[in-house]
């Protein structure tokens, strides 16, 4: 099996959590979807922590964040796939 | 794996069973504590709970105060309890709850008396009761004498990709065994909500939750001054990587596995419908949350950590998992189970569900938490409002 760099909850998840210590700028990745056990890649375009999520998409602002295939906060600044995704891109909807 | 059907428990007089066989000395005000950690000091074998309130507290406040006192001596964990209070009334309003339960308890109280007398006829009363438990032997106990509850702290991601979902695993295989199950944190549940709800098991239970829900969501909303940021999430979720209430909620509900929740029950409420799972209305600060499913019966804690909470109780153990494995490398001695291995995959959320259940029964059957053996004991009452 090949190492998994990031994992994605729900096939309809727009994000992924890094699972390793760190991806860097440029680096091809492999992501592992939970839901149906699919993998697929991603190239970042910035270094990543673990823990913190990735773009699997290009984003606008206005759209929808979702993660375990449920709707968890708004973009606030457009986010280009493979980009950090985080509390200066992303806001909550409700408080 | 086959899961053992039974523990070694301390059988208590009502037909509960304990995981711990602790002698308490309970203040029922925060005046009382110094008396209270008197006596705990002259007497081996007993624990004093100090905490903050108990005096002009009126209504619902008040009541709450009360039932976290008296379910904090009922629990099965507690062979034999000593309440110290200024006043005699609401100390005996305390003992006599207790007593129900048809374990030893007695109450005294220091006004008229002063600290120093008090302390010397408490702590006779006090070494006859340690004495008296510390004869208590282990016995065999269906493993439906467990009573689980659950709550998550310093979380991050990998909270919600798995050591969460490592107690929604254990709950999955447990619950058709007959245990009691407890999760809370109703504020931590905003964004997923009305996913929530629909786990209720009866439309009475549904409505019961959106409308706990939304008296919570009001409050906070009330109070809030601008928003709730470095509270939820807290400046260590978001080092974690969570970036808003609704990820951290809908991390959080993946503790609760596929389980559907029966009832509602009140801050430290004692559930009455039977064996399965209920929802607690509870604050999501760690130590208060635990205190209020303590003092509702539940005799062992499962708590999930990602960045790395440090939380124990007196009387209820606290076993702590993480998935995190900075964390598991940096904070190895507050650690009980490790579940880092599902990021890398190399074990999956069965594996890790069959490991949370082992370290749970060897924790039931004695064996001292990581909390327990670094001596975390925070018992911190839950306030509603100002006191009079």
């Amino acid at each position: 099996m090949v190492s998994t760099d990031i994992i994605i909850h729900d096939e309809k998840d727009n994000v992924g959590v890094v699972v390793i210590e760190k991806i860097t700028q440029n680096q091809d990745c492999n992501c592992w979807i939970m839901e149906n056990d699919k993998s697929v890649k991603i190239q970042s375009k910035n270094d990543i922590q673990l823990g913190h999520k990735i773009a699997m998409v290009d984003l606008n602002e206005g759209d929808t964040i979702l993660k375990y295939g449920h709707d968890i906060g708004k973009v606030v600044k457009s986010i280009k796939k493979g980009e950090h995704v985080h509390v200066h891109n992303v806001k909550t909807k409700k408080w | 794996m086959e899961i053992p059907k039974s523990f070694l428990g301390y059988k208590r007089e009502n037909g509960r069973a304990g995981t711990r066989n602790h002698v308490i000395i309970l203040p029922v005000d925060d005046i009382s504590n110094a008396c209270a950690e008197a006596v705990a000091n002259n007497i081996k074998g007993t624990i004093a709970l100090p905490h903050s309130y108990g005096r002009l507290q009126f209504g619902a406040d008040l009541e709450l105060h009360f039932r976290t006192m008296i379910g904090t001596g009922k629990n099965p964990n507690v062979a034999a309890v000593i309440v110290i209070g200024i006043e005699p009334k609401w100390t005996k309003r305390i003992v006599d709850a207790i007593a129900k339960t048809g374990k030893p308890v007695e109450g005294f109280s220091i006004e008229g008396v002063g600290d120093i007398d008090t302390i010397a006829k408490v702590s006779k009363k006090a070494q006859e009761f340690s004495m008296w438990a510390s004869e208590k032997q282990r016995e065999e106990c269906p493993i439906s004498d467990l009573w689980i509850s659950v709550k998550c702290g310093e979380s991050d991601t990998t909270s919600g990709l798995a050591s969460n979902p490592t107690v929604g695993n254990l709950m999955d295989k447990l619950e058709p065994l007959g245990v009691h199950l407890c999760f809370g944190e109703t504020s931590e549940l905003t964004g997923a909500e009305t996913v929530c709800a629909k786990r209720g098991k009866t439309p009475e239970a549904k409505e019961k939750f959106m409308k706990t829900w939304n008296a919570y969501n009001d409050f906070i909303l009330k109070e809030a001054t601008d928003d709730l940021s470095e509270s939820q999430p807290t400046a260590g979720n978001i080092a974690g990587g969570l970036t808003t209430i609704e990820e951290k909620a809908f991390g959080n509900f993946q503790k609760i596995g596929s389980r559907q929740f029966i009832d509602v029950l009140e801050p430290a409420e004692e559930p009455t419908k039977g064996k399965g799972l209920y929802f607690m209305d509870t604050s999501s600060a760690a130590a208060e949350c635990v205190t209020l499913q303590a003092a509702g019966g539940f005799n062992i804690h499962l708590f999930p950590t990602g960045q790395g909470n440090i939380i124990g109780n007196p009387i209820e153990p606290v076993i702590k998992l993480t998935a995190n494995p900075l964390t598991v490398k940096t904070m190895s001695e507050h650690i009980d189970v490790d579940v880092s291995k599902i990021l890398s995959r190399q074990m999956n959320l069965d594996q890790a569900g069959d490991e949370l259940i082992k370290a749970t029964l060897r924790v039931a059957n004695g064996r001292l938490t990581c909390a327990e053996a670094l001596g975390h004991k925070e018992f911190v009452m839950t306030k509603l409002y100002r006191s009079a």
